[in-house]
């Protein structure tokens, strides 16, 4: 593995992302953008407009004489199982007898173009016989209505730790959910081939899924289905479960057409028809010393997940794996329920779960911080885990405690923490309407799928006897830049050029049974598969001319698009050929698995994650006692990713989760009125920051050090880790309302809208002006 | 004089449409007609950006660049203009520099928002402000969404190429451009279909009143930043449109030592240097109206003639004081602007009848205008809470009080208990503001939506009474406000 920063050629190097000229000069297809094929047909989707109830009828008469439908496809027209569901089985393509939430698909309407088919689905007339829905966790607790089993893990005596401590607190608050708003929405484009052949055109983080969804619903084996796809506009988690049944529904309608079909979801019906980031009710208790340091904690995570299961194992699990952070608890138990309501499946959002219950230990923090009336980063940092206390809840050892403790000195100092903490107390001291408030909270993130089975990645590379070079992996690209990141690896390999690396679209016709490119692994995964393919193709070029040239294979190296074998220096594309002609295979599939990961569940006991990565985030913000408007005022940020594979992609990253993580603690607000209608579907409701949330001075260092673990060039996973540095504006916030009246608790549900700082002001006494 | 087609330039060439629904999109037009997939589909209702695109115009003798929302705008709307679209930034030289700039910045990741973000960089460009800030560009930039990048190496790209002054291959034939443009002759009715199904733009209103006598269902647009939606959210059949963006009369802004006079078709961003000028809570709230984009097309008068109960113009004007001008056929009325509001989406108006403009009374010496607009986020946001104060301060005594509100009732609706309560007394007087406030319960009953409740709309509300009435007494604004002190604004002037 090359290992030697002097020689690198592309690692560790800021290159653009793969398709940044094709991005800005609008050459970049998407799958809306590709050449329609002849006789193209256009689908739309009808959907439940109650929450919960039985069909008693559905009469598609009217749809199916509406000018240009093709078809009107239902329940009943599926060959197959009538199941998209990741694994529960528990997500009908089309409801049938019950609709369990509003929007919930139950037929699409085929039509020669998009606008006749949108037109005709409203000619629909639907007879449901409704119930009252369960909305919110509180009714679903009412009706004791979960989606899978309770689960809880901890250690100690948590009853007697509370009990013995001499800061007891408790309390409860609620995060909200976050919609993914990736810019392009759901799309899928069926091809109908030879027999009974299907080629799907899917914006999906899962194309194995895709793959598999549309085999079962058509009824043919997964060898007659072909999904594909080159580049996604924005996933974040948002196409991991969710972009399957669109492809599904274009698949079946290819089929009963014999056409080219394509979906495309209206904005309003994607934020209606898909899942989002879980809302969680938390309910805690927590006993310290005086001191603020943590003797025993227990949190019950209440998880609204929507209709069905989709991936709510997986996303509250990781919500309880990240109910640490960084901090060390002698005495825990972290219980769990997944609740069951009557709204769209919540799914996978970057960071899956584990913003969730970071944000829970971290408010729960600040409250012992009020409570003892210390500093917060001094509670924070006396609770980290260190050398005599480095074992998480579930049992696995914390190896690199002290990339967190150098993360945050780091951070302190160069943002100058002691020092803007004593100015804004000053400031608050003489300002009655404007306060303001710090934070600074770390992130400490496990890095590997749950579900052991899905660390492992395959990728194919083929060098061509001109000496090109074709790469294909089962990661997708969402935009994060994991082609680039994988083109580089494979350039370094091969000691060439990246221009002679084409990178191309994801397909399971060339490789199989992928993992999701999800849980931040595509690189580590991918990346290595990919390596180790061209290891292999490279080494079988040295060992071949080794071999013809009677030199030592040790020595020949690879530099600079040659090849050099003692005295000479061959060009790469000579050497291709010459490989080639002595009938040497210059094709590989590499195979990667994650070593060290098992998680053993029924026990609560193993290493789910192979290695941790970790960040922390200093924010500064003004409040307005009046209208409880916000501004933050200042941002900085220490994260470790490892050896950066590409210190500009990963930056990218950096910035961009934050500022994803910002908007989900407070402006992004899902609103459901009491019948389980989304009042929050299209951007002029639902607000994802614009670019002047940005404050000026916000500012990205990246940690200097490897990877402790033998992860692809020593790297670590970014996709994830960074939106939970979005917590320390939340914590900020807290902290400047928290000046209104020090040592009270801060009653500020998340996310911290105008209208709910304002609220917690006036709990607080303030907010009335003079 | 009559033209039966809509007709625009692309790449320097006349295309002239004649057979299109009158209800097409610009949008739908470049992607499906012309196949050109560049400019992307994010919202379909003018939030997103994704679909910029800039219709360069002559505007007083010069081309000017306007970045438009494709998405909700009529293809009749480009008439008369030259289209550019993201393809047509690159030549075969390479990458203009403001795409060279996002590359080089790594501005783009997943690349779906990023056409729409270089045609509002490009604009920004041309526009070529005076002094390039962040401020600038993050208005340039609030009609844009982007979910991967967190909008700093964006910014950054703007820093690097907007301010540049090399001329671009647009400049190099601004001269052939003006020309072609001049083409399409200004007076000249445009009506493309037939009786029963058009888009007509008349080219004077003795035109529009012919039209609008012939078909009084016809749907007058303006802007069509709101009307975009019912076509692409409400799949509304509209079937006769009239648009009035070819009307000279209705595009004229007339200032007296007293008042300031805005016709139907002014866009916001026309109206804005005036209206900017008169206070500058005025200009932050013009600043934040919408984004560039909804700015570029939509007008002052059709935020009035719209009814909405949260359009920010009215409670201002409402405020300042205001009178519209009616007009059916040649005969015109005049209305107090709080009289055309009567209840929720029901104005005082008859189907003939358009808005032809408006006349709002400046502010006088011992007036204090105070203007604030709440929203959960602070740009392209639609107000929770709006209110706009004009008080008038002699002797230190509050002389009169104008008070309005938005999205505290079905209509923009002055505040006349809170007026009462504080008129006569002492500005300094800290129980005036309280009195004040106190007046704003028997003032409204707001409604709670998805926006804000109704205990959070009237606790504003009450504290911008405060807010206002402080600052007004002498409270710096710099301790008051979060965002857009007006000290800084007076001193930046």
């Amino acid at each position: 593995m090359p290992q030697n920063d002097a020689t690198q050629r592309y690692l560790g190097r800021s290159l653009p992302h793969d398709s940044a000229e094709r991005h800005v000069s609008g050459r970049a297809l998407y799958i809306d953008d590709m050449p329609e094929p002849e006789g193209l047909l256009h689908i739309a989707l009808g959907g439940s407009p109650v929450a919960r109830g039985k069909i008693m009828s559905l009469d598609v008469r009217d749809v199916r004489a509406a000018p240009g439908v093709v078809a009107v496809l239902t329940a009943a027209d599926i060959p197959g199982k009538n199941d998209v569901s990741p694994a529960m089985g528990d997500d009908p393509m089309f409801a049938s007898d019950h609709v369990e939430f509003v929007g919930q698909a139950l037929f699409a309407v085929v039509a020669h173009t998009r606008d006749q088919a949108r037109r005709a689905v409203r000619l629909v007339k639907t007879v449901i016989d409704e119930e009252k829905p369960s909305v919110t966790v509180e009714d679903a607790l009412e009706r004791n209505e979960t989606v899978l089993p309770d689960y809880a893990f901890g250690r100690g005596d948590v009853a007697e730790a509370l009990i013995s401590s001499p800061v007891q607190l408790e309390g409860m608050f609620n995060i909200g959910g976050q919609e993914h708003f990736y810019l392009e929405g759901q799309v899928a484009l069926a091809l109908p081939g030879e027999g009974q052949e299907m080629h799907v055109h899917s914006s999906t983080q899962h194309p194995t899924e895709v793959q598999h969804a549309v085999a079962r619903v058509l009824g043919i084996p997964d060898a007659f289905v072909t999904c594909e796809v080159r580049r996604m506009g924005g996933g974040f988690g948002g196409k991991e479960s969710q972009a399957t049944q669109w492809a599904a529904i274009a698949a079946l309608a290819a089929r009963v057409t014999n056409k080219p079909c394509k979906i495309r979801l209206d904005r309003d019906d994607d934020m209606m028809m898909t899942g989002k980031r879980h809302e969680f009710r938390v309910d805690w208790k927590i006993g310290t010393d005086e001191a603020g340091h943590i003797r025993g904690l227990d949190l019950s995570l209440l998880a609204r997940c929507g209709y069905s299961a989709d991936l709510s194992q997986g996303v509250v699990d990781r919500a309880m794996f990240h109910s640490d952070n960084a901090y060390f608890f002698p005495a825990v138990q972290i219980a769990s329920r997944r609740l069951k309501t009557n709204t769209v499946s919540n799914t996978a959002f970057r960071g899956f779960g584990g913003p969730q219950g970071m944000l829970a230990i971290e408010r729960i923090i600040d409250a012992v911080a009020s409570a003892t009336g210390r500093d917060p980063l001094d509670i924070r940092k006396e609770n980290l885990y260190r050398s005599d206390g480095a074992v998480t809840p579930y049992g696995m050892p914390v190896e690199d405690y002290d990339t967190a403790h150098a993360i945050i000195d780091q951070l302190e100092r160069e943002a100058d923490y002691r020092e803007r903490r004593r100015a804004i107390d000053e400031f608050n001291a003489d300002s009655p309407l404007i306060r303001k408030g710090i934070a600074l909270t770390p992130v400490k993130f496990g890095i590997s799928f749950t579900l052991t089975q899905l660390n492992q990645a395959g990728a194919l590379v083929h060098v061509y006897s001109d000496g090109s070079i074709h790469l294909n992996h089962g990661g997708t690209e969402m935009g994060q830049g994991l082609f680039q990141k994988v083109a580089q690896i494979v350039a370094e390999e091969f000691g060439v050029a990246i221009e002679r690396v084409r990178i191309t679209a994801t397909t399971t016709g060339k490789v199989p049974n992928t993992s999701p490119t999800a849980a931040s692994s595509g690189s580590d995964l991918n990346g290595m598969a990919a390596l180790l393919a061209a290891r292999a193709i490279k080494s079988r070029m040295a060992e071949f001319l080794s071999t013809s040239r009677g030199v030592p294979v040790e020595s020949i190296r690879f530099v600079d698009d040659h090849v050099i074998v003692g005295d000479a220096r061959i060009p790469f594309s000579d050497v291709a050929k010459a490989t080639h002609q002595a009938r040497i295979h210059l094709s590989e599939a590499g195979y990667y698995k994650t070593p060290k990961v098992e998680w053993d569940r029924a026990q609560a006991r193993g290493r789910p994650f192979y290695y941790f990565a970790y960040g922390a985030a200093c924010s500064e913000v003004a409040i307005d006692t009046l209208t409880g408007e916000m501004r933050v005022e200042r941002v900085d940020i220490v994260h470790d990713v490892g050896r950066s594979l590409n210190p500009a992609l990963d930056i990218g990253q950096i910035e961009g989760a934050f500022v994803q993580g910002l908007g989900w603690l407070t402006t992004e607000e899902l609103v459901y009125d009491n019948k389980g209608r989304l009042r929050t579907h299209a951007p002029s409701t639902y607000k994802i920051p614009v670019a002047s949330d940005i404050p000026e001075h916000f500012k990205v260092t990246l940690f200097d050090g490897a990877n402790r673990e033998d992860t692809v060039f020593r790297s670590k996973a970014v996709g994830e880790p960074p939106v939970m540095l979005g917590i320390s504006v939340y914590s900020a916030i807290l902290n400047a309302i928290s000046s209104l009246k020090p040592g009270a608790q801060v009653p500020l549900d998340a996310p911290a809208t105008p209208e709910r700082i304002l609220k917690a002001v006036q709990a607080l006494g303030g907010g009335g002006g003079f | 004089m009559s033209r039966a087609t809509i007709s625009f330039l692309r790449r320097g060439k006349r295309i002239d449409v004649s057979d299109v629904d009158p209800r097409m999109t610009l949008l739908e037009w470049l992607r499906l007609s012309e196949r050109s997939t560049g400019t992307k589909e994010g919202c379909a209702e003018g939030d997103c950006g994704a679909c910029t695109v800039v219709l360069a115009r002559e505007r007083n003798g010069r081309l000017v660049y306007e970045p438009v929302n494709a998405c909700i705008l009529l293809l009749g709307q480009a008439d008369g203009t030259e289209v550019i679209s993201i393809e047509d930034l690159e030549t075969a030289k390479g990458l203009h520099p403001v795409q060279e700039a996002m590359v080089n910045r790594h501005g783009s990741q997943c690349g779906y928002c990023t056409p729409g973000i270089v045609m509002s960089l490009f604009a920004l460009s041309h526009a070529r402000p005076e002094k390039l800030d962040r401020d600038v560009i993050n208005d340039a930039l609030a009609g844009n969404l982007c979910r991967c990048t967190g909008y700093k190496p964006i910014v950054e790209s703007a820093l690097d190429s907007c301010s540049s002054s090399l001329p671009d291959h647009f400049d190099a034939r601004e001269g052939a451009t003006l020309a072609e443009l001049s083409n399409f002759r200004a007076g000249e009715d445009v009506f493309m279909g037939d009786d029963s199904v058009f888009f007509a733009a008349p080219g004077s209103e003795a035109s529009l009143a012919f039209l609008l006598k012939s078909h009084p269902d016809a749907t007058i647009v303006a802007g069509a930043t709101d009307v975009g939606l019912w076509i692409t959210k409400g799949l509304q059949d509209l079937k006769k449109i009239i648009w009035l963006g070819r009307i000279r009369s209705l595009a004229t802004i007339e200032e007296s030592e007293t008042s300031l006079t805005i016709g139907a078709s002014i866009t916001h961003q026309q109206a804005l240097p005036r209206l900017s000028s008169l206070d500058p809570d005025i200009g932050e709230l013009g600043r934040r109206f919408g984004s560039t984009q909804v700015r570029m097309s939509g007008t002052v008068v059709g935020n009035i003639a719209n009814g909405s109960p949260i359009g920010d113009w009215p409670p201002l004007f409402i405020a300042l004081g205001a009178t519209l001008e009616l007009r059916e056929g040649f005969s015109s009325r005049k209305l107090p602007l709080e009289e055309f509001f009567i209840a929720y989406r029901k104005q005082n108006r008859e189907p003939q009848e358009y808005l032809r403009r408006i006349t709002i009374q400046k502010p006088g010496a011992d007036d204090h205008i105070r203007v604030f607009k709440v929203t959960k986020r602070r740009d392209e946001d639609i107000s929770a809470v709006m209110g706009a104060f004009k008080i008038t301060v002699k002797d230190g005594l509050v002389a009169d009080a104008r008070i309005a509100f938005g999205g505290m009732a079905g209509i923009p609706k002055r505040a006349f208990n809170t007026e009462r309560a504080i008129i006569g007394a002492s500005i300094k007087d800290i129980a005036t503001w309280r009195a004040g406030a106190e007046a704003m319960e028997r003032d409204f009953e707001p409604l709670s939506d998805h926006r804000a409740s109704a205990d959070y709309r009237m606790r504003v509300a009450r504290n911008l009474v405060i807010k206002a009435l402080a600052e007004i007494a002498g409270v710096p604004s710099s301790t008051t406000r979060i965002f857009a002190h007006r000290e800084a604004t007076h001193a930046a002037e």
